[in-house]
């Protein structure tokens, strides 16, 4: 009887959490984008519903028309789930009439909305997703990379602590597309380095307790322990790492993807010191200041995160785009999105490369100490500027089939 | 997927640390799920909004009285229904108000640091959440079996007309095991905070496991809770030294063993 009642309460509990997405209508009267992202888990706070709120302040900024139609923001919630996110891109592009999907963090649920997108002639734009798979053997003619990516996080942060002298590392490595390739990337750089890779640790997506992987890289005796992870996995692994007195003990933590938002989550005494690499930090300039202080009283208070300026700035940049190219066709908006610089709050002359990657100067971080932090938000001190030509993956080494050699 | 070839049993000092640490993890289960059997075993509630109430604290009496009680005599589901509606209510609430990131909560500063033991750095505020566990647990299975006031309880979910009739307030004894069950999960959650992150979805990132473990040890069964709580943190942390791959789903094939062959969980009075 007791057993009975579990077994029919756990098929409830899988029902009431299936996904669920915003009732809409294919009229063609309306221009869709869809902000599909993880809102209720492990990185729901580094996009989530922030990023919706980027996206409709973008439409309001550019004044809430293109080619006389009225443009219309819906939202879902793939789960981090490859089949949940795929279901959701199919209806939205087949029955919901949506133009462009945007966000996609989580990179398995990003290649496979790609390809949903790439089959269908329609545009997907990955902010907070992260594998540099996404324009390299997965790319496609109407897939745009937006804000950063897992060669660039190696290749900034790995080559930066490799020069600091991080010659031996093990891995604590997310168990999917996006923590794979993040250790295979930065593998890749300390090994170029002269580096060796100890040991590595693969953990199930949004773990609640590192102690024992954290352990294992404790006895590996490596220099640094670098975490290919991301979210409340990364400040989990950080924050605990500091209670069983890994730095203390000579080893050194290699956060290979943080952004403000987990920095807030850790607190400074815990942060500090830490090093990484983002395109947006909102206290640079007058601009990015800009930007922070619309976004906070759009969301809550909350300082946007560079993946959730990203959605900002993509939107606007497919827009304008849109407008240019007169036309919805996804391959014609994603060639004009080509054709134009893209200059933003957060980019100077970038460009959007054939396999989809968009090229940007990039920043190197480092998270301030308790008592160099004066203002609310003041977490990051810049290091260097890292030109978008050396911070991302060069065409001459790209597998893209669209890529002539 | 064949990665077993690549297991490498690790020196014995390295697997000390694990058991250790799979020790800790399961005074967070033991305490959880006990909290659960109570409920469950006093009350005949799945009480599905435990997770939300590690989270939230001992508000949970205020919510037994409003809602929770009126569905006692009705099917399982509908206390199941009700409570993971709660559940996702309050976690709602809190993420409108703090936001998914959650929140940095220090350790106290009286049980900072830690130890070398040797084979591991035991920082010293989980050798206190071990030694706080194993008290409260051994404390409640005590007065719920050993005392008077336990008796009642029982007494009173066996037949709360006649325990009545003897001049013993019924409802309100009630309200206050719902109260006991969820401050329990509280307590937890309060524990847990320097640890893992303190955010509105702590609970439900956690609830299924402590679901399962209650599942094992028998549903309703205190001291089934406690041992299956210490035993499944133990076999956890085994898991993520040998194949860390499999460790979060661990808990739920030996949860499809123990239930192919005792359905009632290991502890568990029958079905």
């Amino acid at each position: 009887m007791k057993l009975r009642s579990l077994i029919s309460a756990a098929s409830v509990a899988v029902l009431l959490g299936a996904a669920s997405s915003p009732a809409a209508h294919a009229d063609g009267k309306t221009v869709k984008i869809g902000v599909l992202n993880d809102m209720s888990s492990v990185y729901s706070y580094l996009g989530g519903m922030g990023s919706v709120a980027a996206a409709q302040m973008a439409v309001k900024d550019f004044g809430g028309k293109v080619l006389g139609k009225p443009i219309e923001i819906v939202y879902a919630d793939h789960q981090n789930k490859p089949d949940v996110g795929v279901a959701i891109a199919s209806k939205w592009f087949d029955e919901d009439g949506v133009d462009a999907i945007l966000d996609l963090p989580t990179s398995s649920v990003a290649i496979a909305v790609q390809k949903v997108a790439q089959d269908r002639g329609k545009v997907d734009i990955i902010s907070n997703g992260g594998s540099s798979e996404l324009t390299n053997k997965f790319c496609s003619p109407t897939g745009v990379h937006w804000t950063y990516d897992t060669y660039q996080l190696a290749h900034v942060i790995g080559g930066a602590v490799v020069k600091q002298g991080g010659k031996t590392w093990f891995f604590i490595t997310a168990d999917y597309a996006f923590g794979h390739q993040l250790q295979d990337d930065t593998a890749a750089v300390v090994k170029a380095a002269g580096g060796t890779v100890v040991g590595s640790v693969n953990v199930p997506l949004n773990n609640a307790d590192f102690s024992s992987f954290l352990l294992q890289a404790q006895q590996s005796k490596a220099q640094i322990i670098g975490l290919a992870n991301a979210g409340g996995d990364t400040v989990n692994s950080i924050k605990q790492a500091s209670e069983f007195g890994i730095v203390q003990g000579g080893q050194r933590l290699a956060g290979l993807l943080v952004f403000i938002a987990d920095v807030d989550a850790l607190g400074l005494k815990t942060a500090q010191g830490l090093l990484l690499s983002e395109s947006y930090y909102w206290d640079q300039n007058d601009q990015t200041r800009a930007f922070a202080k619309k976004f906070e009283a759009a969301y809550n208070g909350k300082v946007p995160t560079s993946g959730q300026a990203g959605v900002y700035t993509a939107v606007m940049h497919y827009l304008k785009a849109m407008q240019a190219a007169k036309s919805e066709d996804g391959a014609k908006v994603v060639a004009q999105m080509r054709a134009m610089p893209i200059n933003d709050f957060m980019t100077r002359n970038g460009k959007l490369r054939i396999d989809g990657r968009v090229i940007r100067d990039v920043y190197l971080f480092q998270v301030k100490k308790p008592e160099e932090s004066k203002y609310p938000y003041d977490y990051y001190k810049q290091l260097a500027m890292i030109p978008g030509d050396q911070a991302f993956r060069p065409l001459s080494e790209s597998e893209c089939p669209l890529v002539k050699k | 997927m064949l990665d077993w070839v690549n297991i490498a049993v690790p020196p014995a000092p390295a697997l000390f640390g694990q058991l250790l640490i799979g020790l800790i993890n399961g005074s967070f289960y033991a305490m959880l799920s006990l909290g659960l059997a109570v409920i469950f075993g006093l009350l005949n509630i799945i009480n599905f909004s435990h997770g939300a109430l590690y989270m939230l604290g001992a508000f949970g009496m205020a919510l037994e009285r409003l809602l929770i009680r009126h569905v006692y005599k009705l099917d399982h589901l509908y206390g199941l229904l009700l409570t993971f509606g709660m559940a996702l209510i309050i976690e709602g609430l809190f993420r409108q108000q703090y936001g998914s990131a959650g929140q940095p909560y220090s350790i106290p500063e009286a049980l900072s640091g830690g130890q070398n033991l040797g084979f591991m750095f035991l920082p010293n505020y989980r050798a206190w959440v071990i030694v706080a566990s194993a008290i409260f647990c051994f404390g409640t299975w005590f007065i719920i079996e050993r005392t008077r006031l336990g008796a009642y309880l029982r007494a009173a979910t066996e037949n709360p007309a006649l325990v009545q009739a003897f001049g013993i307030n019924v409802p309100r004894m009630i309200t206050l095991t719902y109260g006991f069950g969820v401050g329990l999960a509280a307590l937890a959650g309060v524990m847990a905070a320097p640890i893992y992150q303190v955010s509105p979805l702590m609970g439900s990132n956690l609830i299924i496991v402590v679901f399962a473990v209650v599942v094992i040890g028998g549903m309703g069964s205190i001291l089934g809770a406690i041992i299956s709580g210490f035993a499944l943190g133990v076999i956890e942390g085994l898991t993520k030294v040998f194949y860390p791959e499999a460790s979060s789903t661990a808990i739920f094939v030996i949860m499809v063993i123990v239930l192919l062959v005792k359905p009632a969980g290991l502890f568990g009075r029958g079905v």
